[in-house]
């Protein structure tokens, strides 16, 4: 694979930048690139900018909120999952391998069935997330026998499926009228409510989540070999494993948190990026979370403009990333390069 | 200054595979771990490496305990050679080797130009500098072998340990891989192996060790202990022994 990180990151570039003109040029009241640069910078130098009033808003308060979570969500679901499956040695893991997904799904559906407020139903997502993958760690490690990494997946996808009979429980019991939608639609995936005081409890998390990973981009490369391998390299892979599962899990409950279950993004991804820069991920990571934003961004725009309602996010992530995936498999001859 | 295990008992937590090894690992020597496939060869190497506690006895590196040390300092003696695999991911060889600086870093450190100039030195030591740029995942056997050898060299270890290094390869790599396993102990490294193949063990090793069930059957001088007696003691079957003009040795199962 003749993969070159300079051009690879260009195309990378590229298309998140095609993706956000885009994503303000789609839609009921297009936005033009000369209109979002005249307004950034009527805000940088503080002049007011001879933009009709609906056009400001437009940019500040509708779509460019939601522009700035789908690059985020995107990114968070594309580094975690790239860690994953370094971590795991395993290409075809995705983020929610550990239960983040359907722990952050839980505690949402409960916030749901209990009527809370938007802000709260996000916290418990958010929490919900942390103390499932929590719970999978605690248990995996009192197993002792076998190869600590694969305890560590199986222990994921018991409690996980726990995890969905709780969820099928709580939409048993949950109000057909109002709450069983409500729950579906979270379900699926959505980032049709973001208003800008949703951008800072997923940016704090993302941010923090994505440098820890990214500062220790040089040890996931170690960790991706067999453990005892890493460990006669050096590395101290207990405490290393523990750090990047924190940090994946951070970043992945703080997405579900915003914008519900979105599927793909955190498995296709990252192998698009291995087929730009290669595997090393002292490259990867940063690729991954340039492609996963203009990803999600592009499919939220789809979401957004391609039906008179809305589709969910998980839907078209689904559709799209299906086929392309298929078609990765078919054309990856041997190596995950 | 050696490797050394005195009374050693080695095995799992919940289960002992070998006792009462004594070995001690010379710089610049060769030393052959010889015995049948899951006779204890390849958790003894493991053992030695740190990488399972012993369950009894002791384990010095260069006089030191070699429990006290950390896993940094471990890994800057002791280079280890696994059997090679495919890999999950197709790094090239270059990133292989890379990854053998690894103790020499900080946790959050990338490498430094000197670590990228260790690591071509190795390559071009084990002469495979032209794969550098090739996907691991796509080069023979006998090239992984070696690139494991130079990432282990990388590590810049005192001593080196190969488990099987010649298991999975074909006639002509096995000889390639020897040769340069022989020429690190010239070059002043301990160089400790294992394998199943008595014939490796007199060509390449100095001293062995017959290790059946987890027990020394006998250890030192190569040539001395190698004789068909041992061997049908080692094994269990019949050896068939073959000595050209000149006197070299050769066993063949018989």
């Amino acid at each position: 694979m003749a993969s070159s990180p300079l051009r690879g990151n260009l195309i990378a570039l590229g298309l998140l930048g095609l993706a956000v003109i885009g994503a303000f040029a789609l839609g009921r009241f297009p936005v033009g690139p000369g209109d979002i640069i005249g307004s950034i910078w009527a805000w940088l130098s503080g002049r007011p900018s001879d933009l009709p009033p609906q056009v400001e808003t437009v940019i500040w308060n509708i779509r460019g909120p939601r522009v700035l979570a789908a690059i985020l969500c995107g990114a968070a679901l594309a580094v975690a999952g790239a860690a994953f499956q370094g971590l795991f040695r395993n290409p075809l893991v995705s983020p929610d391998i550990l239960g983040a997904s359907s722990g952050a799904a839980l505690g949402a559906v409960i916030g749901i069935y209990l009527s809370l407020g938007l802000l709260a139903i996000q916290l418990a997502a958010f929490v919900g997330g942390l103390v499932a993958v929590g719970a999978v760690y605690a248990v995996g490690s009192t197993i002792r026998r076998g190869d600590p990494v694969l305890v560590l997946v199986l222990t994921g996808v018991v409690v996980g499926s726990l995890l969905g009979a709780g969820i099928g429980l709580i939409k048993y019991w949950a109000d057909p009228y109002n709450q069983l939608p409500a729950i579906t639609f979270w379900l699926l995936g959505s980032l049709a409510g973001t208003a800008r005081p949703d951008l800072l409890p997923l940016l704090g998390p993302v941010l923090v989540g994505t440098g820890v990973l990214l500062a220790l981009r040089w040890r996931m490369n170690v960790m991706s070999l067999p453990e005892e391998e890493a460990r006669a390299l050096g590395l101290a892979t207990g405490p290393l494993r523990i750090a990047i599962v924190a940090a994946a899990t951070l970043v992945t409950a703080a997405s579900v948190a915003a914008a519900g279950i979105i599927g793909w993004v955190g498995l296709v991804v990252p192998h698009l990026a291995r087929f730009l820069v290669g595997p090393d991920f002292s490259r990867l990571l940063p690729t991954a979370a340039i492609l996963g934003a203009g990803y999600l961004l592009a499919i939220d725009t789809l979401a957004r403009t391609a039906a008179p309602v809305e589709t969910p996010l998980g839907i078209l992530t689904a559709v799209i990333g299906t086929p392309f995936f298929i078609w990765l498999l078919a054309s990856a001859r041997g190596g995950w390069s | 200054m050696s490797l050394a295990a005195s009374a050693l008992a080695y095995g799992y937590r919940e289960r002992e595979i070998g006792r009462d090894i004594e070995l001690a690992l010379k710089a610049g020597e060769v030393m052959a771990l010889l015995g049948p496939n899951g006779h204890g060869k390849t958790t003894l190497l493991k053992t030695l490496l740190g990488l399972l506690p012993a369950r009894g006895g002791g384990l010095s590196l260069d006089g030191q305990p070699l429990a006290a040390l950390g896993i940094g300092a471990r890994a800057r003696a002791l280079g280890y050679v696994p059997q090679a695999h495919a890999g999950t991911f197709a790094f090239t060889v270059a990133e292989i080797v890379l990854m053998g600086r690894t103790a020499h870093a900080g946790l959050f450190a990338a490498p430094s130009a000197h670590d990228r100039a260790v690591a071509r030195a190795m390559l071009e030591r084990l002469g495979i500098a032209a794969l550098a740029k090739r996907p691991y995942t796509e080069i023979s056997g006998g090239e992984r072998q070696l690139a494991l050898v130079a990432r282990a060299l990388a590590q810049e270890p005192r001593y080196i340990i190969l488990d099987e290094p010649t298991a999975s390869l074909d006639f002509g790599n096995q000889g390639k891989v020897m040769a340069q396993i022989r020429r690190l102990a010239a070059e002043g490294l301990g160089v400790l192996f294992t394998t199943h193949d008595p014939n490796q063990a007199l060509r390449y090793a100095d001293r062995v060790m017959l290790l059946r069930d987890g027990h020394a059957l006998a250890s030192g001088p190569a040539a001395a202990l190698l004789t068909p007696d041992n061997l049908v003691a080692l094994y269990g079957s019949a050896v068939e022994t073959v000595r050209d003009a000149d006197g070299r040795l050769a066993f063949l199962p018989g």
